[in-house]
């Protein structure tokens, strides 16, 4: 062995005592069951299920409350958001939600709850702390995706049949546009700078780049994947890294995640993992993202900066949302 | 029992409970909830859409249908319309924010009547988009009248194979599946599972005779062999009677014994006389697939995939009952429209002829992959559900059969199979 090769393993040890320094403040993240009925836990650190509660019927969309001591839960066919303190993680509180909750988003000063009802066409806003229905807004058939810009001020549903991104200003809870996008758009998220708005359409296999101003389609963005039949490749989850810089979008039954550079809007890599993979999410520190993974009853764990899966996980019976803190 | 999610019945209640509530305050109630729906529909609109009022025709002819054999099954008197209400209640909803609007027009002619008594009412009403209830002869009479040139006629009742591979017309778009493509989807599955000895007992009127040769063609394909073929050929009875289960029993066992080793029983009872006595009631111990035991077809109540949650409670709260095949077609067919209008702004028949057939049509149809119309013979592309009585057993197609175009057309007819030649 050469000298030079002490320095590396010294390291080593360091990076590895770092590592066990972030331990004591390890992430967790929380992924609901659609078909089990459960949260289960997960120690990010120890990469291992700690815990598994039950809650109520088909958990789909799942939040962290504004100081991440709570989660807030779409319990889907039990038509309400139910509320789980993550420390006794017991269900302290349900809230009403409208018909058939399936995802939602929390504003960004945490007092409201966007919830998106599937089965009455309609957007409900909660008001979080009173714990009542604040104003109900009609938008199109089978309301799904909910993004809101990092200013709060502009809310983004999806409607699935409808095929379209709603946009509704948040001060007056009125639609002020409409934006039709390829079949069925399940998920919408805001880039950072609150400019673009990206819309994933489950049927139609594309991500349309909507600018938020102008509520023009900038882009679609399409896949593909060589040696995958194109009607697998179904986009849904989608996340962007807190720079700006780089998107990760789920593609369901295609069993990847697409690695997309956000400036040039194209994609850079696609990253295998679990069968159906759905929703995606970041650690806080951004240093791994998790996906849900649907079919095969597992979550993948990918690191951001490598750009690889460096773990899978089996959870629960089909895994839907995360949610990490 | 009733398949809806748990709950879903129970989100009934507050409606009917307010049924309960004086009729006036009702009025205001529902005064409220348009008038927030408009003030929604008006502040979305996108400005750059011209108004546009899209009227869709349902023509049937008042044909008497027997009901099932089992008591459990729904008796509906208005299967395949009620799906067109639902799918035009879901266009209305998009149509708010587009300046958009849809209209059922209905024309029933009699039995045997004169259908372009029926055809020329719709068209006088602004109708010129058609979903046709009709058997395939009749469907056939009414796309060749000189009046049904410039509309447009979505099948949603016949199976035919002939309106797919010899009897094809330009003005006509096959929404329900083709008895092809259903014993395709059932021959797939039972070459997956390695089920490749078929019996095939079929009734004697013509769509039993039109399944049954279906299947035999897809045992051809698929490495089906069809070890022996009877024909049931005993006069059906009433659905009800107090003793009927013993006689039955006794005539299933007389039409399954002295067989040779099978291993699956193949029905062809599109008539529904008897295939539903089969199941338990065979000589020997073999599962029951085709137009019953097993069925392949385009929806099922079980179907609960993709989203198909959501369509199955929508109807069941319009319709109060379940979503059966017709009404799935008939959803798919005015829902097709409403997509070509939403995405083209065009409502005339040529126009949305040119559209649905390109490549850009792609609709969703909770079925896990967008539906399209195959150009040759505008049949709809369509995964095809295979379902126990109470539950989704699988979809066909199989993974593992290909086809250079989609997997899609592994079912049923493809293009060299097909002497329609249409949009070429």
């Amino acid at each position: 062995m050469k000298p030079s090769a002490y320095p590396a393993i010294g390291l080593v040890i360091i990076a590895a005592l770092g590592f066990s320094c972030v331990e004591a403040q390890a992430y967790t993240a929380y992924v609901s069951n659609e078909k089990g009925n459960s949260i289960t836990i997960v120690d990010l650190d120890k990469m291992a299920v700690t815990g598994t509660v039950p809650v109520g019927e088909r958990p789909r969309g799942i939040t962290l409350s504004h100081d991440k001591k709570q989660l807030f839960i779409c319990t889907s066919d039990a038509d309400h958001i139910e509320v789980l303190d993550l420390e006794t993680l017991k269900v302290v509180n349900i809230l009403p939600s409208g018909p058939d909750p399936e995802l939602f988003t929390l504003s960004p000063d945490g007092s409201r709850l966007y919830v998106a009802n599937e089965d009455n066409n309609m957007v409900t806003v909660l008001d979080v702390k009173q714990g009542v229905v604040a104003s109900e807004i009609p938008v199109g058939t089978e309301p799904e995706g909910m993004g809101v810009s990092p200013d709060g001020k502009l809310l983004v549903n999806t409607s699935e049949t409808t095929s379209m991104a709603h946009f509704i200003d948040t001060a007056n809870n009125q639609l002020i546009d409409s934006v039709l996008v390829d079949t069925r758009p399940r998920f919408a998220q805001f880039t950072p700078d609150g400019k673009e708005v990206w819309v994933s359409s489950e049927v139609g296999g594309t991500v349309a780049v909507i600018d938020a101003a102008s509520r023009k389609i900038l882009q679609k963005i399409s896949f593909a994947v060589p040696g995958i039949r194109k009607e697998t490749i179904q986009p849904v989850g989608i996340a962007i890294t807190n720079d700006g810089k780089t998107a990760f979008v789920a593609l369901g039954p295609a069993n990847r995640i697409a690695v997309i550079d956000v400036a040039s809007r194209s994609v850079e890599k696609y990253l295998l993992v679990g069968q159906r993979v759905w929703e995606l999410a970041f650690t806080p520190d951004e240093k791994f993202l998790v996906s849900a993974n649907g079919e095969s009853n597992d979550i993948s764990v990918i690191d951001v900066a490598e750009r690889k899966v460096v773990k899978s996980i089996t959870v629960g019976e089909l895994p839907w949302g995360v949610a990490i803190r | 029992m009733l398949m809806v999610r748990p709950g879903g019945w129970h989100s009934l209640r507050p409606i009917v409970a307010g049924w309960g509530i004086p009729v006036a305050l009702k009025a205001v109630a529902q005064g409220i909830l348009a008038a927030a729906i408009l003030v929604g529909a008006m502040q979305g609109i996108r400005a750059d859409t011209q108004p546009l009022n899209v009227a869709i025709g349902y023509l049937t002819e008042a044909l008497p249908e027997p009901a099932p054999l089992s008591l459990v099954e729904v008796v509906a008197t208005d299967k395949g319309l009620a799906g067109i209400k639902l799918a035009i209640e879901d266009n209305q909803t998009t149509g708010r924010f587009l300046h958009q609007t849809y209209e059922l027009k209905q024309a029933s002619v009699p039995a045997g009547g004169d259908l372009k008594a029926g055809l020329d009412d719709l068209i006088s009403q602004g109708a010129k988009l058609i979903i046709a209830d009709l058997t395939a002869d009749r469907l056939l009479q009414l796309a060749d009248l000189p009046e049904a040139k410039d509309v447009l006629i979505f099948n949603i009742r016949a199976e035919d194979d002939r309106l797919r591979i010899s009897d094809c017309r330009p003005n006509v778009f096959n929404v329900a599946p083709s008895y092809a493509m259903k014993a395709d989807a059932l021959a797939q599955y039972l070459a997956v599972k390695k089920w490749t000895r078929w019996v095939l007992i079929s009734g004697k009127n013509d769509p039993d005779k039109a399944f049954a040769a279906a299947m035999e063609r897809a045992g051809k394909r698929f490495g089906g062999k069809i070890v022996e073929e009877r024909v049931y050929a005993f006069d059906a009875g009433s659905r009800r009677s107090d003793t009927g289960q013993q006689q039955v029993n006794k005539q299933m066992i007389d039409l399954t014994q002295r067989l040779p080793d099978y291993d699956v029983l193949v029905v062809s009872d599109e008539s529904e006389v008897f295939g539903e006595y089969l199941p338990y009631r065979l000589w020997d111990p073999r599962p029951v697939v085709g137009t019953q035991g097993l069925v392949p077809t385009a929806w099922h109540r079980s179907q609960e995939q993709w989203g198909g949650m959501q369509l199955q409670h929508r109807f069941e709260l319009q319709s109060h009952r379940w979503m059966l095949e017709r009404d799935y077609s008939g959803w798919v067919a005015a829902r097709a429209i409403g997509e070509s209008v939403t995405r083209t702004g065009k409502a005339d028949p040529a126009d949305m002829h040119q559209y649905m057939v390109s490549d850009a049509f792609t609709l969703g149809a909770f079925k896990g992959q967008g539906l399209s119309f195959r150009k040759w013979d505008q049949q709809l592309r369509q995964p095809i559900v295979l379902a126990s009585p109470l539950m989704l057993v699988s979809v066909s197609p199989q993974e593992g059969f290909l086809h250079q175009r989609t997997p899609l057309d592994t079912l049923g007819y493809d293009e060299p199979e097909s002497s329609c030649h249409l949009n070429q």
